[in-house]
């Protein structure tokens, strides 16, 4: 027997809601999907009018429900905004392809400005050139680290004032656990936040901090966006697939498990006197680092001088390689 | 209904349950489709028009998984079955309605339905 929506108790609901167990159909489905996201960002004070903001867009499922929910938010409630999606063009060969090939059709289909930039435009290394260098196995890291950074570097060539991303409530809930299970408290602090990197850095924004990813795949399949689905091709980070599991795993027994998960994240605080990372300026890029040398530097350092295994190793081996590079750096300035 | 050749079996009563035709499909979006996603683990076919035979239990989605995992998984079973349902973070919608509304595990498939697997375990 079809089940009929909670809310207007005329139409066959088409899906549960994790967050409330409604069962809804397609339109108040919709609707509460969108409200949720404007809330979410009118609460928070995330834009403000006549603001220039870049979508970090992909392709992938959370992009585009991204680029498509900030474009009909924008007109729906006046933002005031002007958007453009970007894009980062790691190098990779059958990856990125097929997903920009998704980014160029969603900035036809949802009229916005598209500026893609290259790995090596940025860095002066593809992925394809890296993983030629270094093998197979660590290049997840350089892919992460890479991409972080490469949406500051275009944000700030396309003077855009803020960055949103389609980070959603599980890559938060993972990463809460991730952060937990690394003992790394400072990232722990800031993971939870919905906004990042005020101070000196443009800042970054989370509209779906709170979105289920169910809701966003049910979302994108019944508005038939048209998005890309694939695991990137390189080695995924085997430490964080196990923690997506059990949070998944807890999730099937209790959806609520992920909002609960972030809210713990949230409420954890660190005791005065705990002395944290500080966030500062890497000396060399100008980019947000809690090193003196940022991560993006130092691997494109031992790329550049054929020390790949630079930057992604035990962090006290890596600032052990640092120090001693940088006194062959300085040494190799004073020679000149 | 589509007539299959499970009715004849009925008369014996040996297997109550008929086949029938069904239409299963994997990380199923209209408009372009591009590779990825659970079908990886089928072959990379997207879609399966299947008749399934008669059997002496009603064909639950619990049971389509188990003949899904025997007839058309071509390997690692575990990427999309864990524990007699779908590995957690694969969306299962029937006719175009999310399972957890019709029953999950335990709904009856009828003739003609159309069971979706989406996998929601890659990138953003
Ligand atoms: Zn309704
Ligand atoms: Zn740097």
């Amino acid at each position: 027997m079809p089940v009929k929506c909670t809310r207007c108790c005329v139409k066959v609901a088409v899906l549960k809601r994790p967050k409330t167990s409604d069962a809804l159909c397609k339109e108040c489905f919709f609707w509460a999907f969108e409200t949720e996201v404007h809330e979410t960002i009118t609460r928070a004070k995330l834009f403000k009018p006549g603001e220039y903001v870049a979508i970090a867009a992909s392709g992938g499922k959370d992009s585009t429900v991204l680029a498509y929910i900030m474009k009909l938010l924008n007109e729906r409630y006046n933002y005031g905004l002007k958007l453009v999606l970007l894009s980062v063009d790691e190098g990779i060969t059958g990856y990125r392809d097929d997903s920009l090939e998704t980014v160029k059709r969603n900035q036809q289909q949802y009229e916005l400005p598209l500026k893609i930039l290259s790995y090596e435009e940025l860095y002066g290394w593809t992925m394809d050139a890296i993983v030629r260098q270094i093998g197979l196995k660590s290049n997840c890291t350089f892919c992460g680290v890479f991409r972080r950074q490469a949406l500051d570097r275009g944000a700030v060539l396309l003077e855009v004032n803020k960055i949103v991303t389609g980070h959603n409530a599980d890559d938060i809930a993972e990463t809460v656990l991730m952060n937990i299970l690394r003992g790394d408290i400072a990232r722990l602090q800031r993971c939870t936040l919905i906004t990042t990197g005020t101070e000196g850095a443009i800042p970054r924004s989370k509209p779906f901090k709170y979105t289920y990813e169910k809701e966003i795949v049910m979302y994108a399949y019944f508005k038939k966006l048209d998005y890309f689905s694939t695991e990137c091709i390189y080695s995924p980070n085997a430490y964080r697939g196990h923690a997506r599991a059990y949070l998944k795993d807890l999730e099937s027994v209790r959806p609520s498990a992920i909002l609960d998960i972030i809210h713990s994240g949230e409420c954890m605080s660190v005791k005065d006197g705990i002395k944290l990372p500080t966030q500062g300026l890497c000396t060399r890029c100008g980019y947000i680092s809690s090193q003196e040398v940022c991560k993006a530097c130092v691997m494109l350092e031992g790329l550049n001088k054929g020390l790949p295994k630079l930057g992604i190793g035990k962090s006290s081996k890596v600032k052990r390689r640092v120090e001693s590079l940088c006194k062959d750096a300085s040494k190799e300035e004073e020679s000149c | 209904m589509e007539i299959t050749p499970g009715i004849e079996s009925m008369a014996n009563n040996a297997a109550p349950y008929v086949g029938m035709s069904t239409t299963v499909s994997f990380n199923g979006k209209s408009g372009n489709i591009s590779s990825g996603g659970a079908e990886l683990l089928f072959n990379n076919k997207k879609k399966f028009d299947v008749m399934l035979p008669s059997s002496d239990k009603p064909w639950t989605i619990k049971n389509l998984l188990k003949w899904i995992k025997d007839n058309l998984l071509e390997e690692r079973p575990e990427l999309f079955i864990q524990k007699d349902s779908v590995r957690p973070g694969i969306l299962v919608l029937v006719n175009d309605a999310d399972w957890e509304l019709l029953g999950a595990l335990e709904y009856e498939v009828q003739p003609n339905d159309r069971i979706m697997f989406i996998s929601t375990l890659h990138g953003g």
